[in-house]
């Protein structure tokens, strides 16, 4: 309930104190009008076949409104305080030795991205995780390695796509739909199912991909509604609502996990000669999808290597001044369009093997709006940053599953929080690869 | 013919609602640049406290329909404006001057927080209202169909169109007006000049929310149902219109409500129900394609 944005003093002289008052009560009118009607009443069924009546919650609103009062009047100036303080270190800092600093940080990055793979590839050896981590593990990769994909589109190219789970869709279907009608196995499927996602990509992309910024990120949200009221509704082909059930699981290299495997058949556990368990299968999802996400990262790095990836980043920072040394905006945006939907279909079809039924249901912007926010959380661009949002924003939510209803709400303001906070990310990485010359840092956009 | 008629009259009344809420979308684009993905949220929040604002007439005693239609349409206005304020305070107004797509996923976090909030709040089941004007005139009649014009279609159609009026003129008329289009133009130039830009702005969206709770009011009243997700629909459909109209132009998006919600009605009505969003999906992405501008809009020159 900000209403002052006044830069104040660091310290809280007594003259300030009828000043804060005023502030603290200003937020607290403004906090009673907003709570008032939806805080203050709500629309509750009567009992059956008796219409609808108002509850009265006047208790919640005074709370609501005391809330705001003592916590703007306390927390305002101490948050204020916080980052004076944390302004004027920065300000010593970057007077200091600036040089030192970026080594020591770039140094620390190394060391976390090592730990961080060790851990990664060590993660179902470790003694306390059981199925229920290791499911976890297994999710947070996905949602890594989607955000991988689409960091590709948002955080080289700069295109904000609001649509991205339209090609994990295309990809978990095409998958599903290859599986059950054509007998085809998951490795076959796989670049299929990535060759379907990027060809999705380059038909949608090319007729939107020379608008501007934001009308494209409506463009791809209208895509990715489009994508899936078809799939709602092509009844014939997806099943509609009831969605694809019995898609085949993977297999080792031809060795299916299974107890008692078909006759003529090994199954994984006879071969290598191992006692049955359902675990050897999560175990190896969970290293397809690390390996998965791993290629995509690998990827990555390379492409911003090539002529192509330095393209992608130069039409982010500039795109007359691209246009005009003769790069062709569109189809390098094609590409970047089409290669982060690859990817999307890649982890679409693992989607579809691991979950083993799929439905519309998982395919709603809510997914494209959380692969975004672990993008941007992140810090558009870094790969390191991505991995950390995933873990925090995956992490989170499934640690407070009990919260159910919190968790949306809070993902919400925690978008807008992050935005206001620090609007490039919590690792900002949005500095070019190259630069010619040292001469001004960051670039706008 | 009959089936036509019918379908005219239900169309133009859903386009009304449509370019009520396009306006919202249209202003703050015309001034700021951004897209303010939360306006369907706003939109949602209006059609929430009408109904509130209903059952609370009921319980107070107030029965004269006039009387209560427009103290409900009152109170929707003012406190979902307090809405609209705030989420710009919030929101937006910090990160005026951040890079270009900053403001969207604020936008997004803000109507993710919005839905979810009204959620939690109000509850995910849906809510009914009971019919408050009946009746109507039969205007044609041919065999069994009937073609009907309600009064509640009436009085949708002529509040929206009082409304626009009275909002154009205060775009044309008045010196808050002028502070806006001065806004459009150049905002640098505007602050320059003694205009005090943030409070335009800011004006800017309560207008947008207030217009807005209007349309949430005319959907509890047609539809007679609401839950915390209508927002997202009907605000990307209002979206479209206001890009079919030419965004930033006010009698842009009137057109393009109206456009879009006969063709929705008209698609229904002869095509297929299943795919009505994917029509009006479809009509926004041709009209980027073949006319980015829109059809009443300035092209936009970008400066280096």
């Amino acid at each position: 309930m900000a209403v002052d944005t006044s830069d104040k003093p660091t310290g809280i002289a007594a003259a300030d104190i009828p000043a804060m008052l005023k502030d603290a009560a200003i937020s607290a009118l403004l906090a009673l009008a907003l709570a008032i009607p939806l805080f203050g009443f709500r629309v509750s069924s009567l009992g059956t076949g008796q219409g609808f009546g108002l509850e009265q919650r006047w208790d919640l609103v005074a709370v609501t409104v005391a809330a705001v009062f003592v916590g703007r009047l306390i927390l305002m100036p101490a948050l204020r305080a916080v980052s004076n303080w944390l302004r004027e270190r920065r300000g010593q800092r970057s007077a200091e030795a600036t040089e030192t600093i970026q080594t020591v940080l770039r140094f620390a990055k190394l060391v976390l991205l090592i730990k961080l793979l060790v851990a990664a590839a060590l993660w179902p050896a470790f003694p306390w995780v059981d199925r229920w981590l290791l499911d976890l593990g297994i999710l947070v990769l996905t949602y890594v390695m989607l955000g991988w994909g689409l960091n590709i589109v948002v955080g080289l190219a700069g295109l904000l796509d609001l649509g991205y789970v339209a090609f994990y869709a295309v990809g978990a279907y095409s998958y599903a739909l290859l599986a059950i009608h054509f007998d085809l196995g998951f490795w076959q499927c796989l670049p299929l199912a990535g060759a379907f996602a990027a060809f999705f990509g380059i038909i949608l992309g090319f007729p939107v991909l020379r608008l501007r910024g934001d009308y494209l990120a409506i463009v791809t949200l209208g895509f990715g509604e489009i994508i899936r009221v078809i799939l709602l509704n092509w009844y014939e082909v997806t099943k509609g609502p009831d969605g694809i059930s019995g898609i085949p699981r993977p297999t080792f290299f031809g060795l299916p996990f299974k107890r008692n495997p078909e006759e003529g058949v090994t199954s994984f556990h006879q071969y290598f000669d191992l006692d049955f368990a359902s675990t050897h299968r999560i175990i190896f999802l969970y290293y397809v999808i690390l390996i998965l996400a791993l290629i995509t990262n690998f990827f990555t790095l390379r492409m911003r290597k090539l002529p192509l990836g330095r393209a992608w980043e130069a039409l982010r920072e500039d795109e007359i001044a691209c246009r005009s040394l003769g790069i062709n905006p569109r189809n390098t945006k094609l590409t970047a369009f089409a290669i982060g939907a690859m990817f999307a279909g890649f982890g679409g079809s693992f989607f579809a093997t691991r979950q083993g039924f799929i439905s519309p249901e998982s395919f709603t912007f809510i997914e494209s709006a959380i692969i975004l926010a672990i993008v941007v959380l992140g810090g558009m661009g870094s790969q390191l940053g991505v991995v950390l949002a995933a873990i925090f924003l995956i992490g989170m939510t499934e640690f407070f599953r009990e919260l159910e209803q919190f968790r949306m709400l809070a993902f919400g303001a925690g978008m807008v929080a992050i935005m206001v906070w620090r609007p490039r990310g919590l690792l900002a990485h949005r500095d070019p690869t190259i630069r010619l010359n040292d001469t001004k840092r960051g670039g706008g956009a | 013919m009959e089936y036509f008629l019918q379908q005219l009259i239900n169309g133009v009344t859903l386009g009304a609602i449509y370019g009520l809420i396009a306006i919202g979308y249209t202003m703050v684009y015309g001034i700021i640049g951004m897209i303010n993905f939360a306006h369907g949220e706003i939109f949602m929040i209006g059609a929430f406290v009408s109904l509130i604002a209903f059952l609370l007439m009921g319980l107070v005693g107030i029965t004269w329909i006039p009387l209560a239609l427009l103290l409900v349409l009152l109170i929707a206005m003012v406190f979902t404006s307090v809405y609209g304020w705030t989420v710009e305070r919030l929101a937006y107004r910090p990160l005026r001057g951040s890079f270009r797509l900053a403001p969207l996923i604020s936008a997004i976090g803000m109507s993710i927080f919005l839905q979810n909030y009204v959620q939690i709040l109000q509850g995910a089941r849906v809510k009914p209202l009971q019919p408050v004007v009946e009746g109507g005139f039969n205007v044609m009649q041919k065999g069994d169909f009937v073609v009907s014009l309600s009064y509640l279609q009436i009085i949708i159609v002529t509040v929206t169109v009082v409304l626009m009026a009275s909002f154009s003129l205060i775009i044309a008329r008045t010196s808050l007006g002028r502070a806006q289009r001065a806004c459009e133009q150049d905002r640098t130039m505007a602050a320059l000049l003694g205009i005090n830009v943030d409070r335009t702005i800011s004006l800017a969206f309560v207008m947008g929310a207030a217009l807005a709770a209007v349309a949430g009011l005319m959907f509890v009243l047609y539809y007679g149902v609401i839950d915390f997700y209508i927002g997202f629909l009907a605000g990307i459909k209002a979206f479209t219109a206001a890009v079919l109209g030419g965004i930033g132009s006010l009698p842009g998006a009137m057109l393009g409500g109206l456009l879009i919600g006969l063709i929705e009605t008209f698609w229904s009505a002869y095509f297929t129900v299943e795919y009505k969003d994917v029509a009006a999906f479809s009509i926004l992405v041709l009209v980027l394609i073949f006319r980015p501008t829109g059809l009443l809009g300035k092209p936009e020159i970008e400066k280096v």
